[in-house]
C-alpha cells in the first residue's frame, strides 16, 4: 500500500479523500493556490504545497505544478478528485512517466471515455443505444446553428471536456444556438483549457440515472447500483438519491450489466460512473461515462457500505476487489443535497463572501439514521469567485425514502450558513414538494415546478400554527428574562402575562400560554392546543423545538419587535405582542418597499464584461442587456419587459456589488 | 358619595377622550397612535401613573376659554419598563395640535423635576404643532422652562426623545439637548424653520420630509440617533434601549441574566483580518461575536458609518462600543465620525457605562473640506472625550492604529485601562509606504531599494510588538479569545474609581 498520496484537488473532495487516506494510515499531501492558503483541505492534510495563483488554469490544472509538488513531497500516488485534472489523459501520462500511481482508471480508459464524442462512438459500437447528436467538432457559430437545425431544436450544446453544468447550454432557436455556442466555448476554455464543443438532441422529460461501477486491474468489474440525479438546475445536479425511486430490479440489473460491459470494453479499473437518460417507459440511453469519482458518490457509499475512495486507492495499488457482485445489495435509502453558494432569490446567482457562520448538522451513523456532511469550508472561511460554488454535500440515510427525506428536512433546518447567499431554502422547498416526495421526477423538475425561479416557501396553515406556537413560547422566555433586569422597583415588577397575539407576516394568532419548565401549552382562539417543548433561550440562533412531539427546527434572528424565523425554506417575520399592543399595531400603515422596477440592479458581486445597450435604446423583453461574470460563469442579464434605456451607470470592466445600479429605464 | 365617585370616572373618561373621536380617527388615519396609546406600548402593561389629568390652560384671549381640554395637550406621569421606573410625557396632537401652552409646559417640567429628584429617565414623545400662538410669550416661557430642565438633567438622568409627528421651531431645542433622539419614518419631521419660511427667505423649494424627515436627520444632519418604521416599532425599540441604560448617574448600568458563555471562543475571528491590508472587513461581525447573545443596539447607524457606536452586554451588563469600520472610508476618522463617537463616549462616561473600543484606523481624513470644516477641533472632541472618560476603558487594536488616530482611539496614553492588540495589529506612525517615502526620500527613484525598505518597515514596525515592548499594549491576544479577554478585563475593572481634578466644568473644544 502507498505510504503517501497527493490529492490534486481542493474543497470538499480533497477533504473527503484525506479522511479515508488517514483512516488507511496513508500520509496526505494537499496542493493549494494563493486563494486557498487557509482552506480546509490544506489544514487537514499532513503536508501542503503551494502551486500557484488563484485561477485554476494557473494552479490546479497545471500538470507541471502538480508534478513538482509530487517530486517535492515524494508522494507515491495521486488522487485527482473530480474536475480539474481528474479526466485529463495528459496528466495520467505525466504520472506514468515518473512512475507515480494514478488513483483512477488507466489512461486508455480516460482517453476513450473522457472525450464525449469518442465515448459515444465507442458506446454505439458496444451496442448501447445513444441519444442522437452530432459527434464531430464544431468550428464556428454558423456551423453550430446549421447542425442544431439538422438535429432539430431543442439541442444541447456541450463542452467536450465539460461536466457539472459548466460549458453547457440548451438552445431552442438559432439565436440561442449562436449565443450558447459562444458562451460554452468561452467557459470551456477558461474552465477546462479545452474549448471543443459538440451538439446533441436535447431529450425532454428524461430522468438522469447513473450506474456506479468499480473495477480492479484483475478483470473484475462490479456495479454498485444506481443514483438518481434528476433534480438538476441548468444541468447542474442539486439533489441526488440512491437507489432511484423509479427503477425496478430488472432494469437496474440490465443497466448495471451494460455499464460493466462498457467499462470492461475499455479496460476500466477504478471507480467510474456510467450516466444514462431514462425515459418514462424505462428505456435507457447511454449518455457518457465519467472516469472519476463522482460528486454524488456518498449516496452510493451510504446504501452499499463501500468506501469508494478506499477501493480506488486499493485498486490503484494493484489489489483485487475483496467482494463480488452478490455481496452488493441496497441497504436503505440515501439522499444528498448540494449546498451551493448561490442565491435562490436572485435566480441562483453565485454569491461570494465570508462565512460569518457555518454550522452544519452533527454527523452521525445510527441504525435508523445517518447524517453525513462532506464539506470543504469552515466558519470564518471565504467563498471565492475562482472555483465551483458548491460548498457542502449534506447526506441523510434512513431505512426508507420517506424517513431519509424527513431526516433531510430536519438536517437542512439545522444547517446554519450566514454571510453568503445559499440555496438551503430551495433544498428545503424541494424536500417538501409533493412531486419530489412522490418520486415522479424528471430532469425538468426544477424548470417545471419553479418556472419563475424560486420565490420562497409559504407554509401551510398547520405549519404556521406550529411556528406561531413556538414563537409565542420563545417570546415568553425572552420577556421573562427581560423582567429580571437589575434596578427594578421592588414590589412593582412586571408580570409577564398569559395572553399574546402572534403575528406571522399577515396572519395574527391570538394565543394563551400555560408554561411549565421546558415546555408550554399554547392554546389558540379556536381552542386548539399545541404542546411546545424546547430548551431555547435568548441568543440561540437555532431553536430545536418539538411541537406536539414532532420536531420543528428554526433559525432565529432578531428584527425590531420580534424574530426572524427560517424553517422548511420559509422565512417568517414573527412578532409576539400583548393583545392591546397587537390591536394598536394593527393601526400601523403597511409600507411598501421602494420601487426598483425601473432599475437593473447587479444581482451578485461580479465583473461587468459586456454591456449590450446604450442610453436611448429601445429594448425588447428578453433582450440581453449586459453580461456579469461571477465565479467564472457568464450571466446574461435580460430585459424583463419592453422599455427604453434612460441611463447606463456602469461600464465594462467595472466590479460591482449586489444591488448596485447597472442601468436605469425610462 | 357614589355620585362623586362617578363624577371622577366621568371626568377621567373625558380626559382620555383627548381631542375627540374625529381627531383621534384623523391621527390614526395618518398612521399615528394617540398620546395615551403610545404610552400603553411604551410602558409595562398597567404601570402608567398619570399626573395632572385635569390641568387646563387659563388663557382667555382669542376665545380660548371655550377651547379647554383636560390635560391641555400632553399626557404626563411615570410607569415602568420591565419593572424599572421611567417618567414620560406624551404630547397629544388631537388636543389643539399638541401645541405648547404655559400649563402644558408646566406639566412637562413637573415630571422632569420628579425624574431628576428621584433618579429615573425621562422619555418624551413629541407630537406637537409648536408654540400655542394664542398664549404668546407664555408659551415661549414654557419652552424656556423645559430647556432649563433639560440642561439641569443632562448627564444626571438619561433623557430620550422620540419624534412622532411635527417638531418645529423652538420646540426642536428640547429634544436637541436630550441624550437620544429617535424618529418615526414618514410621519415625523424636525426643523427650525419650515419649508414655507425657507422658500420666502432663501428661495429654496424643499418638502418637509426632505428638510427634516427621518432620513435627513439620521443620514445627513446626525440630529437623530435612529429611525423606526412606525410608532409601535419605535416604542418597543425604546423599551429595548432603556434595558441598556442606568436609571441615573447614581446607579450602576443594569445587569440582567445572560445565556451566553463569557468564555465562548470564536475561531472564525482568527480569519477576520484579510491577508491584504487594504481589503476591508466588517467590524460589526467582531462586535456581534464579542457581545452577549450577539445583541447590539446601534446608535447613529446611518451616519458617519466609518465609525460604529452602540451598546452591547458582557456578562449581562451594559458596555458601550466604539469601533472603526474598515468597510466605510477604510475606517478613517473625520469630522463626522469624530463628533459622533465623541458624543457617544461622553454619554457612556456620564452614566458610568464602560467603553470598549475596537481600533482599525488608518488616520485622519486629509483634504481641504476637512481642514476648512475644522477637523482639528472636531477630532479634538473625540480625543478630549476619551481622555476625560473615567469609566472602565478596554481597547482592542485589530489592525491599523496609525499616527495621531492611534492616540485618539482610547490609547494607553489617554487613560485606557486595558489595551489589547491582535497579532495582526500595526501600530505605527503611518503605513509602510508613506513612511518609507519620507524616511528614504533619496531612494525614491530606485524601486528595488524602496521595495526592500518597505518590507523592512513592515517587518519591524507594522506589528503590535513594538508597542507591546513599551507596555502601551498590555497583551497581544488571539482573535478567537477576544470575547473572553474583554469580558475578563471589564470584570476586573468593576470596582474602578478614578476622579478628575475639581473643575466647574471642562472646556471641550465645541
Amino acid at each position: 500500500m502507498f505510504k503517501k498520496i497527493l490529492i490534486a484537488n481542493r474543497g470538499e473532495i480533497a477533504c473527503r479523500v484525506i479522511k479515508t487516506a488517514r483512516r488507511m494510515g496513508i500520509a496526505t499531501v494537499a496542493v493549494y493556490s494563493d486563494a486557498d492558503a487557509d482552506a480546509l483541505h490544506v489544514r487537514m492534510a499532513d503536508e501542503a504545497v503551494h502551486i500557484g495563483p488563484p485561477p485554476a488554469n494557473q494552479s490546479y490544472i497545471v500538470i507541471d505544478r502538480i508534478m513538482a509538488a509530487i517530486r517535492e513531497t515524494g508522494a507515491e500516488a495521486v488522487h485527482p478528485g473530480y474536475g480539474f485534472l481528474s479526466e485529463n489523459p495528459k496528466f495520467a501520462e505525466a504520472l506514468e512517466a515518473e512512475g507515480v500511481a494514478f488513483i483512477g482508471p488507466p489512461r486508455g480508459a480516460i482517453e476513450a471515455m473522457g472525450d464525449k464524442i469518442t465515448s459515444k462512438k465507442l458506446a454505439a459500437e458496444a451496442g448501447v443505444s445513444t441519444v442522437p447528436g452530432y459527434m464531430g467538432l464544431i468550428g464556428d457559430a454558423d456551423e453550430a446553428v446549421k447542425i442544431s437545425r439538422e438535429i432539430g431544436y431543442p439541442v444541447m450544446i456541450k463542452a467536450s471536456a465539460g461536466g457539472g453544468g459548466k460549458g453547457m447550454r440548451i438552445a431552442w432557436n438559432d439565436a440561442e444556438a449562436r449565443e450558447g455556442f459562444q458562451s460554452s466555448k468561452n467557459e470551456a476554455a477558461s474552465s477546462f483549457g479545452d474549448d471543443r464543443i459538440f451538439i446533441e438532441k436535447f431529450v425532454t422529460q428524461p430522468r438522469h440515472i447513473e450506474i456506479q461501477v468499480l473495477a480492479d486491474s484483475h478483470g473484475t468489474c462490479l456495479w454498485l447500483n444506481e443514483r438518481e440525479c434528476s433534480i438538476q438546475r441548468r444541468n447542474q445536479k442539486v439533489i441526488e438519491e440512491a437507489p432511484s425511486p423509479f427503477l425496478d430490479a430488472a432494469t437496474r440489473k440490465a443497466m448495471g450489466e451494460q455499464a460493466c460491459a462498457l467499462a470492461q470494453a475499455v479496460g476500466y479499473a477504478s471507480a467510474g460512473t456510467v450516466e444514462f437518460i431514462v425515459d418514462g417507459a424505462k428505456n435507457f440511453y447511454f449518455l457518457e461515462m465519467n472516469t472519476r469519482l463522482q460528486v454524488e458518490h456518498p449516496v452510493t457509499e451510504l446504501i452499499t457500505g463501500i468506501d469508494l475512495v478506499e477501493q480506488m486507492i486499493r485498486v490503484a495499488a494493484g489489489e483485487r476487489l475483496s467482494f463480488g457482485q452478490t455481496d452488493l445489495g441496497i441497504n436503505g435509502w440515501a439522499i444528498e443535497s448540494r449546498l451551493y453558494a448561490e442565491d435562490p432569490y436572485r435566480n441562483f446567482l453565485p454569491s461570494i463572501g465570508r462565512l460569518t457562520r457555518y454550522r452544519p448538522p452533527a454527523e452521525m451513523a445510527g441504525p435508523d439514521l445517518a447524517v453525513r456532511n462532506d464539506t470543504g469550508v469552515y466558519e470564518g472561511g471565504e467563498i471565492q469567485m475562482y472555483y465551483d460554488p458548491m460548498i457542502a454535500k449534506l447526506c441523510t440515510w434512513a431505512p426508507t425514502r420517506g424517513a431519509a427525506i424527513e431526516a433531510m428536512r430536519v438536517a437542512l433546518d439545522t444547517f446554519e450558513v450566514e454571510g453568503i447567499g445559499h440555496n438551503l431554502p430551495f433544498l428545503s422547498a424541494v424536500m417538501d414538494h409533493d412531486r419530489f416526495v412522490s418520486g415522479e421526477i424528471t430532469t425538468a423538475f426544477i424548470a417545471e415546478e419553479y418556472p419563475e425561479g424560486f420565490e420562497g416557501v409559504t407554509l401551510d396553515e398547520a405549519a404556521l400554527r406550529r411556528v406561531a406556537a413556538s414563537a409565542a413560547a420563545m417570546h415568553r422566555v425572552a420577556e421573562i428574562r427581560r423582567t429580571r433586569v437589575s434596578g427594578r422597583m421592588d414590589n412593582h415588577e412586571r408580570k409577564v402575562g398569559r395572553d399574546w397575539v402572534v403575528s406571522l407576516g399577515g396572519n395574527a394568532y391570538p394565543v394563551a400560554i400555560d408554561a411549565e419548565p421546558g415546555a408550554a401549552t399554547v392554546t389558540f382562539a379556536d381552542g386548539a392546543r399545541h404542546r411546545v417543548e424546547g430548551d431555547w433561550v435568548p441568543g440561540m440562533s437555532l431553536a430545536s423545538m418539538r411541537v406536539d412531539g414532532a420536531p420543528l427546527v428554526m433559525k432565529v434572528g432578531k428584527i425590531p419587535g420580534g424574530f426572524r424565523l427560517r424553517t422548511r425554506g420559509a422565512e417568517i417575520k414573527a412578532t409576539v405582542r400583548t393583545p392591546r399592543v397587537a390591536e394598536l399595531a394593527a393601526l400601523m400603515p403597511e409600507k411598501l418597499p421602494p420601487d426598483t422596477s425601473r432599475l437593473l440592479l447587479c444581482p451578485m458581486p461580479g465583473l461587468i464584461v459586456k454591456i449590450d445597450v446604450a442610453a436611448g435604446d429601445e429594448v425588447q423583453e428578453g433582450q440581453a442587456l449586459c453580461t456579469v461574470e461571477a465565479m467564472k460563469m457568464e450571466n446574461i442579464l435580460r430585459a424583463e419587459r419592453k422599455g427604453v434605456v434612460a441611463r447606463v451607470n456602469a461600464s465594462t470592466g467595472d466590479s460591482l456589488g449586489v444591488d448596485e445600479v447597472i442601468m436605469e429605464f425610462e | 358619595m357614589v355620585e362623586i365617585l362617578k363624577e371622577l370616572e366621568r371626568r377621567r373618561a373625558g380626559a382620555r377622550a383627548g381631542g375627540g373621536e374625529k381627531r383621534v380617527a384623523a391621527q390614526h388615519a395618518k398612521g399615528k397612535l394617540t398620546a395615551r396609546e403610545r404610552i400603553e406600548v411604551l410602558l409595562d402593561e398597567g404601570s402608567f401613573e398619570e399626573f395632572d389629568t385635569f390641568v387646563t390652560h387659563r388663557t382667555t384671549d382669542f376665545d380660548m376659554a371655550e377651547q379647554k381640554f383636560p390635560g391641555d395637550g400632553v399626557v404626563t406621569g411615570w410607569g415602568t419598563i420591565n419593572g424599572r421606573q421611567v417618567y414620560v410625557f406624551s404630547q397629544d396632537f388631537t388636543v389643539l395640535g399638541g401645541s405648547v401652552s404655559e400649563t402644558h409646559g408646566a406639566k412637562i417640567c413637573k415630571i422632569m423635576d420628579m425624574a431628576l429628584q428621584n433618579g429615573a429617565p425621562v422619555i418624551g414623545l413629541n407630537d406637537s404643532g409648536g408654540a400655542r400662538i394664542q398664549e404668546g410669550v407664555g408659551s415661549l416661557a414654557a419652552y424656556g422652562e423645559v430647556f432649563q430642565r433639560n440642561i439641569a438633567a443632562s448627564a444626571v438622568i438619561p433623557q430620550i426623545s422620540v419624534i412622532m409627528g411635527p417638531c418645529a421651531g423652538g420646540a426642536v431645542y428640547s429634544p436637541a439637548m436630550t441624550d437620544f433622539i429617535f424618529m418615526v419614518k414618514d410621519s415625523s419631521y424636525m426643523f427650525v424653520t419650515g419649508p414655507d419660511v425657507v422658500k420666502t427667505v432663501t428661495n429654496e423649494v424643499v418638502t418637509a420630509e426632505e428638510l427634516g424627515g427621518a432620513s435627513t436627520h439620521t443620514r445627513r444632519s446626525s440630529v437623530a440617533d435612529g429611525a423606526f418604521e412606525n410608532d409601535v416599532e419605535a416604542l418597543s425599540e425604546i423599551r429595548r434601549l432603556v434595558d441598556f441604560l442606568p436609571l441615573s448617574n447614581r446607579d450602576i448600568p443594569p445587569v440582567r441574566p445572560f445565556y451566553d458563555d463569557p468564555n465562548r471562543v470564536e475561531e472564525s475571528l482568527d480569519s477576520l483580518i484579510p491577508k491584504n491590508a487594504n481589503t476591508p472587513y466588517d467590524m460589526k461581525e467582531l462586535i456581534l461575536k464579542i457581545a452577549d447573545e450577539g445583541d447590539f443596539y446601534e446608535i447613529q447607524e446611518d451616519y458617519a458609518k466609518n465609525i460604529i457606536t452602540g451598546f452591547i452586554r458582557l456578562e449581562g451588563s451594559t458596555v458601550g462600543v466604539v469601533a472603526n469600520q474598515p468597510m466605510v472610508l477604510a475606517g478613517v476618522l473625520d469630522i463626522d465620525s469624530s463628533r459622533k463617537a465623541a458624543r457617544f463616549v461622553r454619554f457612556c462616561d456620564a452614566f458610568g457605562i464602560p467603553i470598549l473600543t475596537l481600533v482599525d484606523v488608518p488616520g485622519f481624513l486629509p483634504g481641504t473640506s476637512q481642514e476648512y470644516g475644522g477637523v482639528i477641533k472636531h477630532g479634538a472632541k473625540l480625543l478630549f472625550a476619551y481622555g476625560e472618560a473615567t469609566v472602565p476603558k478596554v481597547t482592542v487594536i485589530t489592525r491599523k492604529a496609525y499616527g495621531g488616530a492611534y492616540d485618539v482611539m482610547a490609547s494607553k496614553h489617554l487613560g485606557a485601562d486595558i489595551n489589547y492588540a491582535w497579532p495582526t495589529a500595526e501600530i505605527a506612525v503611518m503605513g509602510a509606504k508613506g513612511a518609507v517615502e519620507i524616511l528614504y526620500r533619496s531612494d525614491l527613484g530606485d524601486a528595488d531599494r524602496i521595495g526592500d525598505r518597505t518590507r523592512d518597515y513592515e517587518t519591524n514596525f507594522a506589528n503590535p510588538f513594538k508597542a507591546a515592548e513599551r507596555g502601551f499594549i498590555d497583551e497581544v491576544i488571539q482573535p478567537r479569545s477576544t470575547r473572553r479577554r474583554v469580558a475578563r478585563a471589564f470584570a476586573a475593572l468593576r470596582r474602578k474609581r478614578k476622579a478628575l481634578p475639581w473643575k466647574k466644568h471642562d472646556n471641550l473644544p465645541l
